[in-house]
């Protein structure tokens, strides 16, 4: 299957709202070539920001940017983003509610080889401790092109993930592939849930093939919003399903699993399997750490198996 | 309406006035650094500022962004003397559920531009509404008051070149320049001089001024520019009130009943 960089659309789609919308603006930390900007800055010079490696001003004048009036895309490698700017995020950005899209740039463990330093497996707990903040995950090509123009036009911050790190396309088509708010129910099923994000969302769909195989109905949700979460759509899947499997390229402390676990405990019991980074990843391209953490289509088909053998 | 300096040393006085009742009355704030920029603020509120009590939004406004959130209940103190609010309103300081939190909040007082507290994090908005006025090229004008003891935060240093390198004409940052931090001198916690040379050599503007003088103060903040431009106002921690001027324990401490009212005489003649 034809595999995406969601950077090349998401640039495009940037583009085409900069077209539309003169507030439209970028911000970045010597970070024009990584978030596939280099079109952007040349058709809008003015309107490309280049602070340089300086995240904490980064973050603080996209803040001013949009007390001014504009509509800031802060685009940056996701760890410098929500790791260094951490505080200004919190109060300049989320606590003030300025208008900053914030966009984390290869996410996840996309940077493999450059290792933990350079990997953001702690931005979804981080700005999941954030009062309102909206966290987005788009998980192909559809839903970021419609992400980035949906962030556009509402007033108030997001934080969304922008991966590198190549994947098919889930939504097949679907129309419309990211709705605001909503989790996206893409496979249905009665037997076990599999909620899944990003990188994640193809590798559930592929084993929800093979469970099927096997005569087990796997429900498959791709959670491409996070914040707020789609409370009614989990508390189905813990009604209608014997057992939830969240899938998540960031530790589950906090992160997708957490998320899910936490509203699950408390209105709806049922066993659940979390799957993602807990460690800081040894040495290793980004295809070896998804099969080092068991990221894989056949570590959650393993996974599906025993939870709904023996509940754990 | 640009008043002239009697009439900037009265609004001078009313925003200390207010200070004294608004911090007896809650039974804190930061006393030491809100008489410090006092006069600061009513310079900028009387005679500078292309503000709106009316319109508190409205888009071609002057930026101020106070970087020392702390100093809160003096931007309260002005903005609601200069009618963004009713000055009734300052009794509310401190208390439960009261808009007038111990650092400002721009979703619920009118004329704040920014949610301020931690150190260091206003001067780079301020370069952001800079940077905003000149792609809108509608003539705002930026203006951010930081304390000495800020500095020592790094964001400040990526801000200043950041400003330098845009040329933002402007943007003028005010240094509140008291001497103290929280515990001690700044000069005994990690030294700040020579400030003159280091923002000079970020390529600012630099005006060393005495921070209590309204005439001066206006004039560096009212010549043009050519860089932007930092304005060391040099100025006395609990300024107006002898026995807090230039103590560092008088950064948080609630006066006593007798302490109130020896500071309002003295205040109330100024």
């Amino acid at each position: 299957m034809e595999e995406f960089d969601n950077r090349i659309i998401f640039s495009k789609t940037l583009i085409a709202l900069a077209n539309e919308d003169p507030k439209i603006v970028v911000v970045c930390n010597d970070s024009v070539g990584s978030s596939n900007l280099t079109e952007f800055r040349d058709l809008f010079p003015d309107r490309l920001i280049d602070v340089g490696i300086a995240e904490q001003n980064m973050v603080g004048v996209a803040a001013g940017l949009a007390n001014a009036g504009f509509t800031p895309f802060v685009c940056a490698a996701a760890p410098f983003l929500t790791g260094r700017a951490l505080e200004q995020i919190k109060a300049d950005v989320v606590y003030t509610r300025t208008n900053v899209k914030l966009c984390g740039m290869s996410p996840g463990i996309a940077y493999g080889e450059l290792g933990p330093t350079h990997h953001s497996i702690e931005d979804i707990a981080w700005m999941r401790a954030l009062d309102s903040l909206p966290i987005v995950l788009p998980a192909d090509e559809a839903q970021t092109a419609e992400a980035v123009r949906w962030a556009a036009n509402m007033v108030g911050p997001v934080f969304m993930r922008i991966g590198r790190y190549k994947v098919p396309s889930v939504s097949q088509g679907q129309s419309p592939a990211f709705i605001p708010n909503k989790a996206m129910r893409i496979i249905d099923g009665s037997d076990i849930t599999i909620v899944a994000t990003g990188t994640l969302v193809s590798r559930a769909v592929a084993a929800a093939a093979q469970l099927k195989a096997e005569g087990i109905s796997a429900r498959v949700i791709n959670l491409s919003t996070v914040s707020p979460l789609d409370t009614a759509e989990i508390l189905a899947a813990a009604k209608e399903t014997k057992a939830i499997i969240t899938a998540e390229e960031s530790v589950t402390r906090g992160g997708v699993g957490g998320a899910i676990a936490e509203f699950v405990v408390q209105n709806h019991p049922v066993p659940m399997k979390l799957m993602g980074i807990d460690s800081f990843a040894p040495t290793g391209s980004a295809t070896f750490l998804f099969e080092h953490f068991g990221l894989t289509a056949d570590s959650i088909v393993t996974s599906a198996r025993e939870l709904l053998k023996h509940g754990k | 309406m640009a008043m002239d300096s009697r009439q900037i040393s009265d609004l001078a006085r009313e925003i200390r006035i207010q200070i004294l009742h608004t911090i007896k009355g809650a039974g804190m704030g930061h006393i030491g650094g809100d008489f410090s920029v006092t006069d600061i603020l009513a310079t900028l509120f009387g005679s500078v500022l292309n503000v709106d009590p009316k319109n508190p939004n409205k888009s071609d406004r002057d930026r101020i962004i106070l970087s020392k959130g702390h100093a809160a209940v003096a931007l309260y103190s002005a903005l609601a003397l200069r009618g963004f609010f009713p000055v009734e309103d300052l009794k509310t300081f401190a208390k439960p559920l009261s808009n007038l939190n111990g650092h400002p909040n721009r979703n619920k007082v009118p004329g704040v531009e920014s949610n301020t507290g931690p150190l260091g994090h206003g001067f780079p908005i301020a370069v952001g509404t800079a940077i905003g006025a000149q792609l809108a090229k509608n003539g705002s004008r930026s203006f951010v008051i930081m304390g000495d003891g800020e500095l020592q935060e790094g964001s400040n240093w990526e801000a200043a070149m950041f400003a330098s390198h845009r040329k933002l004409t402007n943007l003028i940052a005010v240094i509140d320049r008291n001497g103290f931090q929280q515990g001690s001198p700044t000069a005994k916690t990690n030294e700040l001089d020579p400030l003159d040379k280091k923002f000079e050599s970020f390529g600012w503007e630099v005006c060393v001024v005495d921070g209590h003088d309204y005439k001066a103060l206006h004039k560096a903040f009212t010549d043009p520019q050519a860089k932007p431009r930092v304005v060391i106002a040099q100025t006395t921690k609990g300024k107006g009130v002898d026995f807090m001027e230039g103590k560092a324990e008088w950064h948080h401490k609630v006066p006593s009943a007798e302490q109130y009212e020896a500071a309002l005489e003295q205040v109330g003649k100024q």
